[in-house]
């Protein structure tokens, strides 16, 4: 079963591993409903 | 996890239910993914946030994940995304979300 | 012709109370869990003056240890001492709490910052001896007043407290009673910046061996906002600097975006010179309280000391090419643009490929490159992993795809292409600059011909856009000496050709 399908997906990226928008491309195609997309920063 | 962050997790939990949400990571190591996936399932273990003592158990994964990468285009993925594989310890990551999923998720 | 880099400065200020005082992991937590067993750790886990000078990555820093030399040394870093480690280094200084009080107070031209009297008397002498700081600075320093009207103004008017061992020795006062920008928060944060970017100017002055009053414009390139509620970041940080280091000459302009705003701002600097505009740029920042402690939590956890307990500065002097030092190649530019997108291979592409397409050279063609120099013992125990380490993997991975480095290479790459971090995650401080310094030594020793500093920003904390930032440039060898054999003519001759035209010019039409 489709995990992120029609999902309401919450997206945390990280700066300094993949940025919220780049995992926000990915998820677009696999149908899932992106609620709130953040990029986090540690330095 | 961001404490502003927390608080829009747990807004989103009570709006669509915990059941409706997945939450994506993209976090640099294999300890900070674990971090971010137990603050999202069993509470902030930093107890700063919003999500401290709030056990939503919700789904969560790492983008680099095979249960991810499997739904999405693999188009879109290489261009995004796969580079990072060179860069970030995959084996170490999926581990770790692993056993926070094993042990916190509830759906 | 490009313009060169002159000197560079690199300095540190050991502020441990201002750690508990004024970073943001801690006054959160005081917040949010005042009880908190953490905050209660936190003095405990402070390092001492002398155990900050002794470590590894903060020797680097300010010159006396090569970044090759350290990559030799055992990791982790935190639980060794360097032995015979020196306060001041080639490049700059790791200054004490105490003495930068002082510093701050000179700094300070509207009287919010006060110190008790006798804290003055005992450490004036010692600021007084620091090579850099110039009698007309130890003027400005006050007499200092009594204990009581301190206490007074933190207890009763919102005065930010200044602690040295944990007792309170001085305040920065409100330098205004409703506006939030001016609040003492405010003011102790922008003094701080500031009073480190001056010890970062005063230092570059002398690495580079110019006069103060040379320097003709100065950019500062901190993260901080300075103005009132009129005008939040109205700013000029640079003139305000420039003013205490006694840069009669200067007027200047701050710079903003975010940890990128170093790399910006040299290139701002760089094009400045190139363009005849100006004659001396100096590039300059201070450094930032609210980063004190910021992974204190982790560190704390883990049972490391807090190793974020020093605000740091840098400074680099550019200037019209003199033949000699390494030049700044404005032809070399990389910038992440509105359209690149946040997909980190497009991010390295935009900053380290595109310029190196344009001009024709390969990723390896590069000897060093200088991105995000974070210290890897600060960040990895914080779950950032090795920053720089992950930025020179990146690069290699990015070569691989292009076929310009074989797989098997790409541990060999990040080694002989990398670096390891040593910089204070300070923010923009650690962002490509903190190799200038050293990337000018070796360039001019003939170690490595050229190197990439290359500057990223993480916008979206500013919550204005989502995008992401970036910008690069390259630093090669002087080519004064090509440049002029290429031309044939030097501009002297093209210079007396034109008199000599102009003159028989004359004489032929007087002849008429």
């Amino acid at each position: 079963m489709a995990i992120l399908k029609d999902k309401k997906v919450i997206i945390i990226g990280d700066r300094d591993g993949i940025p919220g928008p780049a995992i926000a491309e990915c998820v677009k195609t696999a149908g899932g409903d992106i609620v709130f997309a953040s990029t986090e920063c540690f330095v | 996890m961001d404490l502003e962050n927390q608080k829009r997790v747990k807004e989103f939990a009570e709006e669509y239910g915990p059941e409706n949400i997945v939450v994506v990571l993209g976090a640099a190591e294999g300890e900070a993914a674990g971090l971010a996936a137990e603050t999202v399932t069993a509470g902030d273990p930093t107890f700063a946030g919003p999500l401290t003592g709030v056990q939503l158990g919700l789904q969560v994964y790492h983008v680099c994940e095979p249960e991810m990468k499997e739904e999405f285009d693999e188009a879109v993925y290489d261009e995004q995304i796969s580079m990072m594989e060179m860069v970030l310890d995959v084996d170490d990551i999926i581990s770790e979300m692993t056993a926070i999923r094993d042990e916190y998720c509830k759906f | 012709m490009n313009s060169v880099i002159k000197g560079a400065s690199y300095i540190l200020v050991h502020t441990p109370d201002m750690v508990l005082y004024n970073g943001t992991t801690q006054t959160t937590e005081r917040i949010v869990n005042p009880e908190s067993e953490y905050l209660k750790e936190v003095p405990e886990k402070l390092r001492s003056y002398e155990d900050a000078v002794a470590y590894w990555p903060n020797q680097t820093y300010i010159g006396n240890v090569h970044p090759e030399e350290l990559a030799k040394v055992e990791f982790p870093w935190y639980d060794k001492k360097m032995e015979g480690a020196q306060r001041y280094g080639k490049f700059g200084e790791i200054m004490p709490e105490e003495e930068f009080l002082l510093l701050v107070q000179a700094s300070d031209m509207f009287e919010v910052v006060r110190l008790e009297k006798g804290f003055v008397a005992a450490h004036r002498d010692a600021f007084a001896a620091d090579p850099v700081i110039s009698s007309d600075i130890v003027e400005r320093v006050h007499e200092g007043v009594e204990l009581s009207e301190i206490e007074h103004f933190v207890n009763d008017e919102h005065a930010e407290g200044l602690y040295f061992d944990g007792q309170l020795v001085g305040c920065v006062k409100a330098a205004h009673d409703i506006d939030q920008n001016l609040s003492a928060h405010v003011m102790h944060e922008n003094l701080m910046s500031k009073a480190s970017s001056v010890l970062a100017l005063l230092y570059a002055i002398r690495n580079a061996g110019i006069d103060k009053a040379d320097v003709e414009y100065v950019i500062d390139c901190a993260e901080e906002a300075c103005g009132d509620m009129n005008q939040r970041g109205g700013g000029n940080f640079a003139k305000a600097a420039a003013e205490v280091a006694g840069l009669v000459n200067a007027t200047g302009s701050d710079a903003r975006g975010f940890c990128a705003a170093p790399t910006h701002a040299v290139i701002e600097a760089a094009a400045l010179v190139k363009s005849g505009a100006y004659k001396t740029v100096v590039v300059t920042s201070g450094g930032c309280t609210a980063k004190l402690g910021m992974n204190g939590k982790d560190h704390v956890k883990k049972g490391l000391p807090i190793l974020e307990d020093c605000l740091g500065g840098f400074a680099v002097v550019i200037s019209e090419n003199d033949g000699v030092n390494p030049e700044i190649d404005l032809d070399l530019l990389g910038r992440h643009t509105v359209g690149t997108g946040s997909a980190p291979q497009a991010v390295i592409g935009s900053l380290v490929a595109d310029p190196l397409d344009r001009a024709g050279m390969k990723i390896p063609d590069i000897d060093k490159y200088s991105p995000e120099m974070q210290n890897p013992d600060i960040t990895k125990p914080a779950g950032a992993g090795d920053v720089p380490l992950a930025n020179y993997k990146m690069i290699g991975a990015l070569a691989v795809k292009r076929g310009e480095l074989d797989r098997k290479e790409l541990a060999e790459f990040t080694t002989k292409h990398g670096l390891t971090g040593w910089a204070p995650t300070q923010g923009h401080i650690p962002s490509g600059v903190p190799y200038i310094g050293v990337a000018r030594e070796d360039i001019l020793a003939g170690t490595i011909k050229n190197a990439m500093i290359i500057g990223k920003g993480s916008l979206f904390l500013g919550r204005m856009t989502n995008l992401f930032d970036g910008v690069s440039f390259v630093i090669h060898g002087n080519t004064a000496k090509e440049q002029k054999a290429q031309a044939g003519v030097s501009e002297e001759e093209v210079k007396g050709l034109i008199a000599k035209a102009m003159k028989e010019f004359a004489a032929s039409l007087l002849a008429e």
